[in-house]
C-alpha cells in the first residue's frame, strides 16, 4: 500500500478472501456500481413517470429521433463500446505483464472518452444555437439532466483512468496484483457508463 | 481472482481474449440494427419492446463478458440480485401509483 | 475547538503504542486521519455539535408554540430583525427553524453518530479487523460529512435564510421559494449523501471480508448485524434521492420543470415555467429514501441496546437468530412501503392497500425484536448501570413510537391523523426516547473503550432520570394535540378554536423541552470531567465481545496480536463457570 496509509495491514486487499473468494475493492466497486444502478433507475423512473402522464410526447410535437441527433448519437454509441473494448485489453495487458501495451490501451480509452465528450459537445451547443435549452420543455430537460448527468460520469472515468496512466502507475512497480485489482475495478465503472448510454441512447432518442 | 487462478502464463491468457473480440463485433453489429429498426416507425409499444430487448442483450454482454459477471461469485450475485428488485420497485412503483391516482 | 480537544485525550493511548516506524505529522494523525477510530470520533463529536444546534432550533421553535407572538426575551434581539423584528418570530424563520431541525437532526445528527460515530468505532473491533476495508474512502466520507454540515449551517446567514419548505422540501412550495437558501439545501444534501454512500461501501465490505478467524456470521454481535442491514439501507435507498436532488437543483437553477405542473399560479400570478411535471415524483423519490431512512436510524439503537442489555442481565439475548433474522427481513421490507406516506396524494385504492399491507406487515419484525429484548430480561441479574437505565427506558419508549405507528400505517385511520402533532408524536418517541436514549446508553458504555476512563454513575443517574421525565412530557401531550385535531408545521396554533382549547398543552411541551434541555447539562459536564478521572480496568463491564480484547483505548491498529473467536458472542452465567462471562476472545474453554 502506498506510503502513507495506516500502519495496520488490511487482509484481503489484494488476495481473495477465502469463503466470497474475492478481494476488497472488487466487492467495493461492484457496491458503488449497485448504488449507481439505483442513483440512474430513478432517473429512468423519473423519465418514464414524467412521459408516460405527458398528452403527447415529445410535448411540441414530432418524433425523438427528429428533434435529436441520432446519427452523432450512434457514433457516440460505437465510441463508447470501442472504449470498452480498450479498456478489457489495458487490464488484459496488465495480466500478461505488459505495462507498455496498457499504456497504449489505456491510453486509447481515455481518447475515446474524450472524443464521447466532444461530440457531446457539439450536440448540445447545437441545440443551445437553436434556442432550445432544458427549460424549453420536459423533453429537453430529460434530455439534458440523464445525459448530462452520464457526461459527468464520463468524467468521473476520465479521471480515474488518467490517474492510472500517470502517477497510479507507480504501484506496478511494487504489487502488480494490487494494480491489475485497480485497473480490473476501473473498468467495471468504466463498462457501466458504458451499459448506462446502452440504454439511456434508444430510450431518448429512439423512442 | 478466478482469472489468476485459470491463466498461469501470458501466453495461456492471451488465448482467451477472442470472447471480447466477438462480444465487441457484437455490440455494434445491435446498434446499428437497434438504429435501423427505428427507422421502421413500429408502433410504440412494439418499438419500445424492441429497443429495450436488444438494449438488454447489448447490456447482458459488456456485464457478462466484459464485466466477467458470467463467472463471478456468489455474493456479488447475491448483491446485484437485491438491486435488480430494487431497481424495479423504483422504476415501476411511482408511475403505477401516479397512473391509479385521482388525475392528479 | 472542544473537539480536537477530545482527540488529543481519546488517542493519547494510541498512538504512540502502535508499531509504526514513522511518526505522522499532527495533521495526518488527527486531522486527515486513516484511522477508523479517530474518524469514529471525529464523526461523533461532530455530530453531537450539530444535534445541540437542531436542538437549540427547536427550543426557539418551541417559544412561538407556546406563546404565539409575543417577544422572546433578550435572545430575540440577538437574532436580527429579519428573524425576529422587534423579538417576535418571523413565520418565515419559524418555518426554516422547523425546516432544519428536521434534517440537521436526521441527516447531520443522528445517522452520523449512529452509523458514522459508533459504526465507525465499534465495528472493526468488535469484528477484530485492524480498521476498515478502505481507510481512505473512510476519511473521505469524513471530509464529505464535514463540509454538507457548514454548508447547511452556514445557509441560515443567506438572504432571505435558510431552507423552509420542511425537512421534506416538499415541491412547488420548495420550488417558488427563491430563497439561496433552498438551493443550498440541495447542494448540502449531495455532499452529505456521498458521505454515507461511501461509508455504507465500507461498512459492508468490512463486515464481510475482514472478521477475525472463527467468528463467523453468527457469532457476530447484534450491533454489527444491525450496522450491516443499515449499510445496504444506506447504500440502496440514498440514490433516488440525490437523482430528485440534482433534479430540483435544475428546476431551481435552469429553470426546468420535473416537478412544477403545467397551469402553476402562485400569489396570483402564472409562474413562468413549461410545466409538465409531478410534485408527486418528488415525494416518491424522496420518500423512497426517507423510509429506509428512518430504519437507519433505529437500527443501529436497537443493536446499542442489544449490547448493553446483554452485558448488564449477565446472560445470552435471547431469540439471536430471532434478532437477526428479524432485522434482515425489516431491512428489506423497508423498502416496500414508502407511500405510507402519501396516502393523502389522492391515490387509487390498488396502490394504497398495497402499501398500507406492506405498512402493517413491516410491524412485525419490530415487534420481535422488542419482545427479544423483553424476553431477554426475563431471568437475568439485572445490573441497572447507567447505560442499562437508557437501554431498559428504550423498550417501553419505542414501544409506544411503534404502537402509534399503527393507526397512521392503516389508510382509514390515517386520514385524519395525517400532518397533525400526532405524526410529530409518533417518530419523535421512536428517535427521541428511543434512538437518543440509545445512543445515550452507548456513549456511556463505550466511553471506558474509547478513553480508559469511566464516566460518573451518579451524574449519569441524575442525567437518565431528567431526560427521561422531561422527554416524556414534550411528546406525549403531542399526541393529544394530533388528535384534536392540530395541524403540524402551524405557525400560530391559536388561529384556530381547537387550537386555542389545547394550547396550554404547547406551554407544557415548551417547559418539557426548556427542562430537557437543562437535563443535558449533567451530560456535558460529566462527558469532558470525566477524561480527569483515573483509569479503569481494561473490560470494566466484564463484556465477552470482542472489542473488549483491545486496550482501552486501542492503539493504531487495535490489538497486539489478531484475536480468534471461539464462541458465540453472550456467554455469560456459563453454568460451572467461576466467572459470569466468558469472552468470545479467550482461548479457556
Amino acid at each position: 500500500m502506498s506510503a502513507h496509509a495506516a500502519d495496520a495491514v488490511i487482509p484481503h486487499t489484494v488476495e481473495p478472501h477465502p469463503v466470497t473468494g474475492i478481494p476488497n475493492g472488487k466487492f467495493g466497486i461492484w457496491l458503488f456500481l449497485a448504488s449507481e444502478v439505483m442513483l440512474f433507475g430513478a432517473l429512468f423512473s423519473s423519465y418514464v413517470l414524467i412521459r408516460t402522464q405527458a398528452p403527447h410526447w415529445p410535448p411540441e410535437g414530432g418524433l425523438s429521433s427528429e428533434i435529436l441527433n441520432v446519427p452523432l448519437a450512434t457514433v457516440n454509441t460505437a465510441v463508447l463500446i470501442t472504449s470498452s473494448i480498450t479498456m478489457v485489453l489495458a487490464w488484459a495487458s496488465c495480466k500478461m505483464g505488459r505495462i507498455d501495451r496498457f499504456r497504449f490501451w489505456m491510453g486509447a480509452t481515455v481518447a475515446l472518452a474524450f472524443v464521447f465528450l466532444v461530440i457531446k459537445y457539439f450536440e448540445y451547443t447545437h441545440k443551445f444555437h437553436d434556442g432550445h435549452f432544458p427549460s424549453t420543455n420536459n423533453f429537453y430537460a430529460v434530455y439534458f439532466t440523464l445525459t448530462g448527468l452520464h457526461g459527468l460520469h464520463v468524467i468521473g472515468g476520465i479521471v480515474v483512468n488518467t490517474f492510472l496512466l500517470t502517477a497510479g502507475t507507480r504501484l506496478w512497480k511494487t504489487d502488480r496484483d494490487h494494480f491489475t485489482n485497480r485497473v480490473e475495478n476501473a473498468g467495471l465503472y468504466w463498462h457501466f457508463v458504458d451499459l448506462v448510454w446502452i440504454f439511456l441512447f434508444p430510450s431518448l432518442y429512439l423512442l | 481472482m478466478a482469472e489468476t487462478a485459470e491463466h498461469s502464463s501470458p501466453e495461456e491468457f492471451k488465448k482467451h481474449l477472442g470472447k471480447y473480440y466477438v462480444v465487441f463485433v457484437a455490440l455494434l453489429c445491435l446498434t446499428a440494427i437497434t438504429v435501423g429498426v427505428s427507422y421502421l416507425h413500429l408502433p410504440r409499444p412494439q418499438a419500445i419492446a424492441v429497443a429495450l430487448a436488444i438494449a438488454t442483450v447489448k447490456a447482458g454482454m459488456v456485464a457478462g463478458v466484459f464485466m466477467h459477471l458470467i463467472s463471478e461469485k456468489k455474493v456479488i450475485y447475491a448483491v446485484l440480485v437485491l438491486t435488480a428488485a430494487f431497481f424495479l420497485l423504483v422504476l415501476l412503483l411511482p408511475s403505477f401509483t401516479t397512473l391509479e391516482s385521482a388525475g392528479v | 475547538m472542544s473537539a480536537s480537544k477530545t482527540h488529543g485525550h481519546a488517542a493519547h493511548g494510541g498512538h504512540d503504542a502502535g508499531h509504526g516506524h514513522h511518526e505522522l505529522p499532527f495533521w495526518r494523525k488527527y486531522v486527515f486521519s486513516v484511522d477508523h477510530k479517530i474518524i469514529g470520533l471525529q464523526y461523533a463529536v461532530t455530530a453531537l455539535v450539530f444535534l445541540f444546534f437542531g436542538f437549540t432550533l427547536m427550543m426557539l421553535l418551541r417559544w412561538q408554540l407556546a406563546y404565539p407572538g409575543q417577544p422572546l426575551p433578550v435572545i430575540g434581539k440577538l437574532l436580527g430583525e429579519s428573524a425576529m423584528p422587534g423579538g417576535v418570530m418571523a413565520p418565515e424563520f419559524y418555518n426554516q427553524l422547523g425546516a432544519m431541525h428536521g434534517t440537521i437532526m436526521v441527516f447531520m445528527g443522528i445517522v452520523p453518530l449512529a452509523v458514522g460515530g459508533f459504526g465507525n468505532y465499534v465495528v472493526p473491533l468488535q469484528i477484530g479487523a485492524p480498521d476498515m476495508a478502505f481507510p481512505r474512502i473512510n476519511m473521505a466520507s469524513y471530509w464529505a460529512f464535514l463540509p454538507g454540515g457548514i454548508l447547511m449551517i452556514a445557509s441560515f446567514f443567506l438572504p432571505g435564510g435558510a431552507a423552509q419548505s420542511g425537512w421534506t422540501n416538499y415541491p412547488p412550495l420548495s420550488e417558488v421559494t427563491q430563497t439561496p437558501g433552498q438551493t443550498v439545501w440541495l447542494f448540502a444534501m449531495v455532499l452529505l449523501i456521498t458521505s454515507s454512500l461511501l461509508g455504507s461501501i465500507n461498512f459492508i465490505v468490512t463486515i464481510v471480508q475482514l472478521r477475525a478467524k472463527g467468528l463467523t456470521f453468527f457469532r457476530l454481535p447484534f450491533f454489527v448485524h444491525a450496522q450491516f442491514v443499515t449499510s445496504f439501507l444506506l447504500l440502496l435507498a440514498f440514490p433516488p434521492l440525490e437523482a430528485a436532488a440534482v433534479m430540483q437543483i435544475m428546476d431551481r437553477l435552469a429553470n426546468t420543470s420535473f416537478f412544477l405542473p403545467a397551469g402553476l399560479v402562485v400569489s396570483g400570478e402564472q409562474w413562468h415555467a413549461a410545466g409538465g411535471g409531478s410534485p408527486l415524483l418528488w415525494q416518491h423519490l424522496f420518500w423512497f429514501l426517507a423510509h429506509p431512512e428512518v430504519y437507519v436510524l433505529i437500527l443501529p439503537a436497537m443493536g446499542i441496546v442489544a449490547e448493553v442489555i446483554a452485558n448488564n442481565t449477565r446472560k445470552p439475548l435471547w431469540g439471536y437468530r430471532l434478532l437477526v433474522y428479524s432485522a434482515i427481513f425489516l431491512g428489506f421490507m423497508s423498502f416496500v412501503v414508502w407511500a405510507h406516506h402519501m396516502f393523502m396524494t389522492g391515490m387509487g385504492t390498488t396502490m394504497s392497500t398495497f402499501f398500507q399491507t406492506t405498512t402493517m406487515i413491516i410491524s412485525i419484525p419490530s415487534v420481535v425484536i422488542l419482545t427479544c429484548f423483553i424476553m431477554s430480561l426475563y431471568g437475568g441479574a439485572i445490573r441497572y448501570t447507567v447505560p442499562m437505565l437508557f437501554a431498559t427506558a428504550f423498550l417501553p419508549m419505542f414501544a409506544i413510537g411503534g404502537l402509534t405507528g399503527l393507526p397512521l400505517g392503516l389508510t382509514a385511520s390515517d386520514i385524519y391523523l395525517h400532518d397533525t402533532f400526532y405524526v410529530i408524536a409518533h417518530f419523535h418517541y421512536v428517535v427521541a426516547p428511543g434512538t437518543i436514549f440509545a445512543l445515550f446508553a452507548g456513549i456511556y458504555y463505550w466511553y471506558p473503550k474509547v478513553t480508559g476512563k469511566q464516566m460518573n454513575q451518579a451524574l449519569g443517574k441524575v442525567h437518565f432520570w431528567l431526560s427521561f421525565i422531561f422527554i416524556n412530557g414534550v411528546f406525549m401531550p403531542m399526541f393529544f394535540q394530533g388528535m384534536a385535531g392540530l395541524s403540524r408545521r402551524l405557525y400560530d396554533p391559536t388561529i384556530y378554536a381547537h387550537g386555542r382549547a389545547i394550547q396550554g398543552l404547547n406551554v407544557l411541551i415548551s417547559w418539557s423541552a426548556w427542562g430537557l434541555a437543562l437535563a443535558q447539562l449533567p451530560f456535558i459536564w460529566n462527558f469532558f470531567a470525566s477524561l480527569r478521572h483515573v483509569k479503569v480496568a481494561e473490560n470494566p463491564w466484564q463484556s465477552t465481545t470482542l472489542e473488549w480484547a483491545a486496550p482501552s483505548p486501542p492503539p493504531h491498529g487495535n490489538f497486539v496480536t489478531p484475536p480468534v473467536v471461539y464462541r458465540d458472542p453472550y456467554q455469560y452465567s456459563e453454568p460451572g463457570r467461576s466467572t459470569d462471562f466468558h469472552p468470545q476472545f479467550a482461548r479457556e474453554a
